[in-house]
């Protein structure tokens, strides 16, 4: 076995088990902290592939930003203690949630054999990638030339939600110092 | 074992020795700078100027009863010490220390792992080292701990953007992430003012990107006049509060590990990194003639002093500030990172796009 191959066990692993653990843990910062887990050994399986900047990204935004905006949330809202009375939910609303995971399941499923039967057709291979410059250097012209429209729609799209935000919350205050 | 994985593990465990070595310094260097910038005498008792001080604190915390307080949640309050040091060790690996060294058998590089995302790799490591701190808080069950978490986890995402924006002028200038490119292009000659050869360092090229990065830096190893998470005055101890011996230990090696990280990083992105300093030049000269080294080997080994020297200055500077500033309130401290740092860290990227269209960088 080469040592790749034990890092995937591992990260694999730890990503399973930390998914189980956020649906499993009853005080919410803990399964807040086991996202975190599963959101690091995912890095991991990134930068195994390669996708060192995917690697940094996920590490930087989701587990150092995203993750510590949860956290911080969950304590503000000092929901630390075990949630215990959870009732038990409707009969239909299991056959909703049942047939939303089958379904789920089934489109990774079909997805993978898709992509695993085809041969690489993409012209980034990496050896091209590697003569280019590395994964960032093609990654960020794409991103700034071919791509750049959608790229400046989300950042609107972004813009609108914070404006949004801004909105609602300010608007509760009327009258009030704020 | 090939020489490869041999230098490879060699490299690595030169940056833990280092990295370790700098905890017992450290100590002393605070303890009597402190003292020194108080106008106080310090521990001067044990051994000359006091300096087997920091080993009988070391031992002491050794020794010490290692317990746990009743109320605390048992896992994560003796998880949270270890995630607060260990991605301190790892943020190091992408720093370069020296420059290539070049011989018949090939390149030797003096960095741990030359990723192609660079300094983005050591900002998103740097960035797990919070959970540490906002664990202990939670798990010590406890209001003050509690609270430094909370100011920690709002203080680290305000300055973690201003942190990344101030460098992107940088990127900008030198058209890389890679720390060792980065450094490489700083060896030349920027500008000859009356024939002292000014070099082509960043704190040259992006004067505000490089105060930014500084008091950014500054907020992410919580260093006063950031470490309202810890807020002795405030907050008794913060995140630390129900920790004690070697588990308080941990907590006080992961804030000089930081230190000496960021340290590092300012060198390495603003100072040249393992550029040679002024009149080191002179030193490998003289190394070369003595002929003890073989050829190139004067060069690597100055580059290496020269870094080192550079951090300990900065390690010396983050002691200064901490003694000479007092602490922000909070209030303040939202206010510099949103409405000072962050539109400052923009205008900077502009500027430098500006300057770099004209053809003026």
């Amino acid at each position: 076995m080469t040592g790749s191959m034990i890092a995937f066990a591992a990260f694999s692993t730890i990503a399973i088990v930390g998914s189980l653990l956020v649906i499993f843990r009853r005080t919410p910062v803990a399964s807040a902290f086991a996202l975190v887990l599963v959101f690091f050994s995912f890095s991991g399986l990134y930068a195994l592939m390669g996708a060192h900047l995917i690697a940094a990204l996920q590490i930087l935004v989701y587990t150092g930003a995203i993750m510590v905006l949860f956290v911080f949330v969950i304590m503000l809202l000092n929901q630390d203690s075990p949630i215990t009375d959870i009732k038990e939910s409707s009969l239909l609303f299991k056959g909703i949630a049942g047939l939303a995971c089958v379904g789920m399941v089934t489109v990774l499923i079909n997805a993978a054999l898709r992509v695993s039967g085809l041969a690489p057709t993409n012209i980034y291979t990496d050896q091209k990638i590697e003569e280019l410059g590395g994964n960032l250097r093609v990654i960020s012209e794409l991103l700034f030339t071919d791509h750049l429209f959608q790229f400046e729609l989300t950042s609107f799209l972004l813009l609108g939600a914070i404006v949004a935000t801004i909105a609602l919350s300010k608007r509760q205050r009327k009258g009030g110092v704020s | 074992m090939s020489f490869e994985t041999a230098f490879m593990f060699g490299k690595i465990a030169i940056v833990l020795m280092g990295l370790l070595a700098v905890v017992p310094i450290m100590l002393f260097v605070e303890r009597r700078g402190s003292a020194l910038i108080q106008n106080r005498l310090g521990p001067n008792r044990m051994g000359p100027f006091g300096l087997f001080q920091a080993a009988c604190d070391v031992l002491k915390f050794i020794f010490k009863e290692d317990r746990a307080p009743d109320h605390v949640n048992k896992y994560y309050w003796h998880i949270a010490p270890w995630i607060a040091v260990i991605p301190s060790f790892m943020t190091f690996a992408v720093i370069p220390f020296a420059g290539t060294y070049t011989d018949a058998n090939g390149h030797l590089q003096f960095q741990i792992a030359n990723l192609d995302v660079g300094i983005l790799y050591c900002f998103s490591i740097a960035s797990l080292g919070v959970y540490g701190i906002i664990m202990a808080g939670w798990a010590s069950n406890n209001k003050y701990s509690l609270l430094g978490s909370l100011r920690s986890a709002a203080q680290m995402i305000s300055y973690e953007l201003s942190l990344g924006l101030s460098i992107v002028g940088l990127a900008m200038i030198f058209q890389s992430v890679k720390l060792g490119e980065i450094t490489a292009q700083q060896g030349e000659v920027l500008w000859t003012i009356a024939g002292i050869e000014i070099p082509k360092w960043g704190v040259f090229l992006q004067p505000l990107g490089f105060v930014l990065f500084v008091v950014s830096v500054f907020a992410e190893t919580n260093r006063l006049p950031f470490d309202l998470p810890e807020g002795e005055s405030e907050l008794i101890a913060g995140y630390h509060l129900e920790y004690g011996a070697m588990r308080f230990a941990l907590f006080m090696m992961a804030e000089f590990i930081n230190m000496a990280v960021a340290s590092a990083l300012i060198c390495t992105l603003f100072f040249g990194g393992w550029q040679l300093l002024p009149g080191m030049d002179w030193v490998v000269g003289h190394l070369d003639a003595l002929g003890i080294l073989p050829s190139g080997g004067a060069l690597v080994l100055c580059q290496a002093l020269s870094f080192v020297t550079k951090i300990a200055i900065w390690m010396w500077i983050f002691v200064w500030v901490r003694w000479s500033i007092p602490r922000f309130r909070f209030d303040q401290l939202m206010n510099l990172g949103w409405k000072v740092m962050f539109p400052l860290a923009l205008l900077n990227v502009l500027i430098t796009g500006v300057l770099i269209y004209m053809g003026v960088l």
